[in-house]
């Protein structure tokens, strides 16, 4: 029988008594649970195969040191194609809310990249882009196959931002700019100073989450000759009939991606505070 | 505080388990092979579906080994070496059934949908301890292959391709032969299929490809026009190739002995003249 706790001490005792048996709950259930999935893997007739197919020491150590530089150009190709999906998926977003019927032609544009950008899959963009775009043999155009590949990257994923760019825009409500007309701004100025702040602020979130998505599609380029991690796991494994260096690349992979996923979680979370005065636990 | 608090605890849990999974196993020896004098009557061959050879092959299937990415039409010098081993083996040629997998998925570990493998795959040591290769039944040099008249066409040794940009298929003998024995100063482009590597010299995306040289002859005398083989060399180790089966397979020794008797009949020599060009006449590069 619990009897009401009435004092200050004996609240703080109580609540401390009740955290202490939640944690240990949870970090049991959590252990029995995956205990027992991981007793079934062991225990799987061919858990033995699959250890020294996938977790073999041996030829993890073999493939380190070719991995980090792998790493090196997936996070390169990452940070540049990003600034670039930031700026035009921004100026997009931009065009497709000017009102000008002068300007429909752009709109229109516009609207039709977006479209058909977000409708063909990324891998056979890829193909297209850096098969075709040398095929042409213009000489001023790049044929080097990491710029290729970070241009087809670079124009997908600004399709998608610029939508998420463009719901942040439409989510300022009209009085924001109507107010700011009413004072005398005019209507770039509104934009610039009055509905882009919020917008932008409101739509960091979904734009971090695109861009932990960006990091892993990078891998993508790879299709195109570039020896990336992902490509760099793969002829080891080709190499030895082993899959140990898929596990070893996804584990570098983790290290690049954790952190960042870690960041938006944080930031989501202030923002939610900020916002919404709504307190995380 | 608390979310914080339960998540250590629970990832100290998790570690606890994970070390537990990977200290769990024994490492064994895999189980002895099978050695036993096997029988190799086609009644008591162990087979994937009974009844039929089930033979595995990428796709699509390239020539010269196979034809209009038909295996089961018999041409091809790899077709017809499946299917004079399923012959020795007691099969008819309706009895050959044949289904594709990808180079990547035949070593993967668990039940394979084939009996037997044949794949343009080079035997290697390290390979060989996670699935059995007969003994083998073709030995390929590497071919450079360049477009007529660019930089590169008249070289006569390896030094002198050491500039090249190279194009290589991902997974083939090829790229360790190009990082071992030419040592490029930029490193070599990785194409998923040897159309991707076709496309990329075509489009001069790459100066050079290297190739097996019976490809390198199918590829110089069609696909690409313009290309020409400037010369031949030897993978680390050579490159013998052999059929691919499930580690352990009782059909191992079984195939071993029909290529064996292929070999001493004179059927491989027969077959490997008909569908493969003798490359006598490209230089070797040294």
């Amino acid at each position: 029988m619990h009897t009401i706790p009435t004092s200050r001490a004996e609240r703080q005792l109580a609540r401390r008594r009740q955290a202490r048996r939640s944690v240990a709950l949870s970090a049991t259930s959590t252990i029995v649970v995956l205990g027992a999935v991981a007793a079934g893997i062991v225990l799987s007739p061919g858990w033995r195969t699959v250890r020294s197919t996938f977790f073999s020491w041996h030829y993890f150590r073999a493939v380190l040191s070719s991995l980090p530089a792998g790493l090196w150009l997936d996070a390169r190709m990452f940070i540049v194609v990003e600034v670039v999906v930031l700026a035009l998926g921004l100026t997009i977003a931009l065009v497709r809310t000017l009102r000008a019927p002068l300007l429909f032609p752009l709109r229109l544009v516009s609207a039709v990249f977006v479209d058909v950008l977000r409708g063909v899959p990324l891998l056979i963009l890829l193909y297209l882009i850096g098969f075709g775009v040398p095929a042409l043999d213009f000489s001023f155009l790049p044929t080097d196959e990491t710029v290729l590949g970070g241009a087809a990257l670079a124009l997908c994923y600004s399709a998608y931002v610029s939508e998420v760019f463009r719901a942040g825009i439409e989510s300022v409500h009209p009085s924001q700019p109507a107010a700011a007309l009413s004072l005398g701004l005019t209507r770039t100025q509104a934009l610039r100073h009055v509905v882009l702040p919020q917008a932008v602020r409101r739509v960091v979130p979904p734009l971090l989450n695109d861009f932990i998505s960006l990091t892993k599609d990078v891998a993508l380029v790879s299709v195109l000759g570039p020896q990336e991690i992902a490509r760099i796991a793969q002829i080891n494994s080709d190499l030895n009939f082993n899959f140990t260096p898929y596990v070893a690349a996804a584990a570098f992979y983790l290290l690049l991606t954790l952190p960042l996923i870690r960041v938006v979680d944080h930031m989501r979370g202030r923002a939610l505070t900020r916002q919404n005065a709504v307190v995380m636990l | 505080m608390k979310l914080r608090t339960t998540l250590a605890a629970v990832s100290a849990g998790m570690l606890a388990v994970a070390a537990i999974v990977l200290a769990a196993a024994p490492a064994a020896s895999s189980a002895a092979a099978s050695t036993a004098a096997a029988s190799c009557a086609k009644g008591s061959l162990s087979l994937v579906h009974a009844g039929q050879l089930t033979v595995a092959t990428d796709s699509p299937a390239y020539p010269p080994y196979f034809e209009n990415n038909k295996p089961a039409n018999g041409k091809g010098f790899e077709s017809a070496v499946a299917y004079a081993i399923a012959k020795e083996l007691g099969f008819s040629a309706g009895e050959v059934k044949w289904t594709v997998e990808s180079f990547d998925d035949s070593y993967a570990p668990g039940p394979k949908s084939f009996d037997f493998d044949i794949n343009e795959i080079s035997i290697t040591a390290a390979r060989a301890k996670a699935v059995d290769f007969s003994t083998p039944y073709y030995t390929n040099p590497q071919a450079v292959i360049v477009v007529k008249g660019s930089k590169f066409a008249h070289v006569t040794t390896l030094a002198a391709l050491r500039g090249a940009k190279f194009g290589v298929q991902v997974g083939t003998t090829s790229l360790t032969a190009v990082t071992s024995e030419i040592h490029p100063t930029q490193q070599p482009q990785v194409f998923n299929s040897s159309n991707d590597v076709i496309t990329a010299l075509r489009e001069h995306l790459v100066d050079a490809i290297v190739v097996d040289l019976a490809t390198g002859f199918y590829l110089t005398s069609g696909e690409i026009p313009h290309g020409q083989v400037v010369g031949q060399f030897n993978a680390p180790g050579g490159d013998n190739w052999g059929v691919l089966l499930s580690k352990g397979s009782k059909l191992t020794a079984c195939v071993d002995q029909a290529l064996a008797k292929l070999r001493s009949g004179g059927t491989l020599a027969s077959l490997t003249s008909r569908w493969m060009q003798s490359g006598a006449g490209v230089p070797v590069l040294k």
